[in-house]
């Protein structure tokens, strides 16, 4: 330690080390972070007014309004309807995404398992895949009239089913999601299973464990800080949905243009040429997902991190 | 010393830059050789612009292919924000009002007012939004009319409808002799479609009265037309699905859907969908309301517009005269783009009837006749926001299986709200 300060004698050096390597991480925090932020949070506050019939020149202005537009985001019943929809389609969505990627991740780790590689790469495969062209994909399968799902059906005399129905939609856009979403939450679980020493399972063997016994009692309590974790960035992207309904909208009468908040967004900014509620409305949008992830890491914290505090 | 000079150079030239970008409204930047952008989304429509090309070397234009409809709304709004727009762009009737008091598309007047003789006043109306700007230079326009499977009508025993009430009774007759089959759908996809018909009954959703807007998307024409077609999905007499999805591309295919309501750039989607029902399609007029005195509305049609944020505004507006006046040109938009062309002298020329219609000779002669019934319209500031309360609140009534007519009041305090809430003068 002492030959350490001994040799930082010339002085300003090593002071400025440190600065000088998390400058870039900074500079890109500020640039791409910070900033856009900031902005969205200073358009959040204005409005534009028009003049009379709002044709001529100059005829728009923007104004201060304070809160004014983040009040209307909040008393807008559409929006909290949106919300509302986005809850009961993450409910369908996250247990199911994540009990298959666990289900995968545990077949995947037994000894005995063949072709591994070629599974696992099957398996992640489709979260290659864009949103937008898997929900042109699905949307082309979910159509009644071009399902061959409902050909197959109709062969076997059964009736047909229509997942483009308003309560069938949310069935239909979690799928699409689930495809997606298995493989990668897949690969996190399986790489946290084979991190696990082998030894304990081993000894649990002798023990007298089934298979099937090593799997509940071993395995998953061990993968709690990845199964938070996946959990997590699950939640997340279930509340950011956007391309998948905004995609199969055109295609069915159930689905709205203002179907979750963030196409509400969408809508006002783009279609309504209003970037200041939208703006205002992103802003809360981020607030509640800044909540909802700390709320979460926060009770699970103990058992995300183990011992890390 | 040296480096000093040469920042201190720089930042004059930008500050100059910048000064000449703020005043220099539609100025040219200097002599020699422009570059003009041009949005469009027309098929083939750079085929028509090398015309231009090859014989004006001062002034080159280069189209980028665009989306059409609300995503080229977004797109411009976005880039006359974010400070670079297109010099030209492709815009449809109904977008012009939202365009122009985002200030998105200049005033051209001065250099386009002259054109005003080459085109029906209905339709040169329709680029000024009725003041003494002129905002567009009309391309082409989209009279209504009914496309229908000749060779399955005359199976079924069935004729061209020539009112709405035999409209009604054909899709019910069509239905007891083939109850797998459709002779048209109400589609909450396509506000576009629904705002021609109403067009046709006599509709006129916004209006300009003095200093302030009046808006009239509940009028009694629009709620006829709405429970018009709330009657017959209620008794199952035509579909109920979107328009534009694989299904309904399959449907016209496959003889499912024999009729289509529809405007007279249809033969170019039918060809592009339905390819191999080739011949066995006929045009006819729209069904009407009073027989008496036909009418039609108009579905699309579209100028070519000269952005506010353009530098060279007077060479694009040239383009923009040239491309839809010049005979030449209109002749390549019809033979390449097969549009329907606004310039009145360009529907008189045009003879041979579109490739997918070889049994029908007369195909443009009888649509001059039907786009001279047109009815005129005049849209709103808030086009966007009227049209998406339509998709959205049709769906659901549909899906519902609720009055179609509701559906109006909600498009109306939808447009009103966003227009209050905006600061527009509305009236009563």
């Amino acid at each position: 330690m002492t030959s350490i300060r001994v040799s930082g004698r010339g002085g300003a050096a090593p002071k400025v080390a440190p600065y000088a390597f998390v400058a870039p991480a900074v500079v890109l925090f500020l640039l791409v972070f910070a900033l856009p932020i900031g902005y969205t949070v200073y358009l959040s506050l204005f409005r534009t007014e028009v003049k009379g019939l709002g044709l001529g020149k100059g005829s728009r202005s923007e104004v201060f309004v304070g809160l004014d537009n983040y009040v209307r985001a909040l008393t807008d019943s559409e929006l909290g309807a949106g919300a509302l929809r986005v809850l009961g389609y993450g409910a369908i969505l996250v247990p199911t995404m994540l009990g298959l990627a666990l289900v995968f991740a545990l077949l995947l780790d037994e000894d005995r398992v063949r072709a591994r590689g070629f599974s696992r790469i099957a398996i992640f495969l489709p979260y290659a895949i864009p949103g937008v062209i898997a929900s042109l994909l699905w949307g082309f399968l979910y159509l009644p009239a071009t399902s061959p799902l409902n050909q197959l059906l109709a062969e076997l005399s059964l009736p047909g089913v229509n997942l483009l129905s308003p309560t069938g939609i949310y069935f239909a856009l979690a799928n699409i999601a689930v495809w997606g979403g298995v493989g990668y939450n897949m690969v996190v679980l399986y790489t946290a299973l084979r991190s696990i020493p082998r030894d304990l399972y081993e000894a649990a063997r002798i023990d007298g464990c089934s298979p099937m016994q090593i799997a509940l009692r071993i395995k998953i309590p061990l993968l709690a800080p990845a199964l938070v974790l996946t959990s997590l960035f699950s939640i997340i992207a279930t509340l950011q949905v956007f391309a998948e309904p905004m995609t199969l909208a055109p295609l069915t009468n159930s689905l709205s243009r203002t179907w979750t908040p963030l196409m509400k967004v969408y809508q006002d900014a783009f279609g309504r040429g209003d970037i200041y509620s939208a703006a205002a409305t992103s802003v809360l949008i981020a607030v509640v997902m800044f909540v909802i992830s700390f709320g979460l890491l926060r009770i699970t914290r103990s058992r995300a991190f183990g011992g890390e505090r | 010393m040296r480096l000093d000079i040469a920042k201190k150079a720089v930042a004059v030239g930008l500050g100059l830059a910048l000064l000449a970008g703020c005043g220099g409204d539609g100025e040219q930047a200097a002599d020699g050789p422009v570059e003009l952008s041009f949005w469009a989304w027309a098929p083939n429509i750079d085929k028509v612009v090398d015309k231009w090309n090859a014989t004006h070397p001062d002034a080159k234009v280069v189209v980028s292919k665009q989306a059409q409809g609300d995503d080229l709304v977004t797109k411009l709004l976005t880039s006359a924000k974010g400070g670079n727009p297109p010099d030209l762009a492709q815009v449809e009737y109904q977008s012009l009002p939202t365009l122009v008091s985002n200030d998105v598309l200049a005033d051209i007047s001065e250099g386009a007012a002259s054109a005003k003789d080459k085109f029906a006043p209905g339709i040169w109306d329709q680029v000024t939004l009725g003041g003494s700007g002129v905002y567009g230079v009309p391309q082409d326009s989209g009279p209504m009319m009914f496309y229908y499977r000749a060779d399955l009508f005359e199976q079924y025993g069935l004729k061209a409808p020539a009112t709405w009430d035999e409209y009604a009774q054909t899709a019910r007759d069509l239905r007891a002799k083939a109850p797998d089959k459709f002779l048209g759908t109400f589609s909450s996809n396509d506000p576009g479609w629904f705002a021609g018909l109403v067009q046709q009954a006599g509709g006129s959703w916004w209006s300009v009265d003095g200093d302030a807007w009046k808006v009239s998307v509940d009028d009694a024409a629009t709620k006829k037309v709405a429970q018009y077609w709330s009657g017959l999905i209620a008794e199952g007499a035509v579909d109920k699905a979107p328009m534009y999805t694989p299904e309904w591309n399959k449907a016209l295919n496959d003889g499912t859907q024999i009729g289509w309501l529809s405007a007279v750039w249809a033969p170019g989607v039918l060809q592009g969908n339905a390819e191999s029902t080739l011949g066995k399609w006929a045009m006819a007029p729209m069904p009407q309301w009073d027989a008496s005195k036909p009418r039609t509305g108009n579905w699309g049609g579209s100028t070519t517009a000269v952005t506010a944020g353009s530098k060279k505004q007077k060479a694009a507006t040239e383009f923009a005269i040239w491309l839809n006046t010049d005979p030449a040109a209109v002749e390549a938009l019809v033979t390449e783009s097969a549009v329907y062309p606004a310039a009145t002298s360009g529907q008189e020329a045009v003879s041979k009837p579109p490739a997918f219609f070889p049994n029908q000779p007369d195909f443009y002669t009888q649509a001059a006749k039907i786009a001279a019934t047109s009815s005129g319209f005049t849209w709103g500031p808030n086009v966007n926001v009227t049209y998406t309360a339509y998709k959205n609140s049709m769906g659901e009534a549909i899906t519902a299986g609720t009055d179609l007519v509701s559906v109006l009041t909600k498009m109306q305090t939808a447009t009103v709200d966003d227009m209050k809430a905006n600061g527009f003068t509305v009236g009563g």
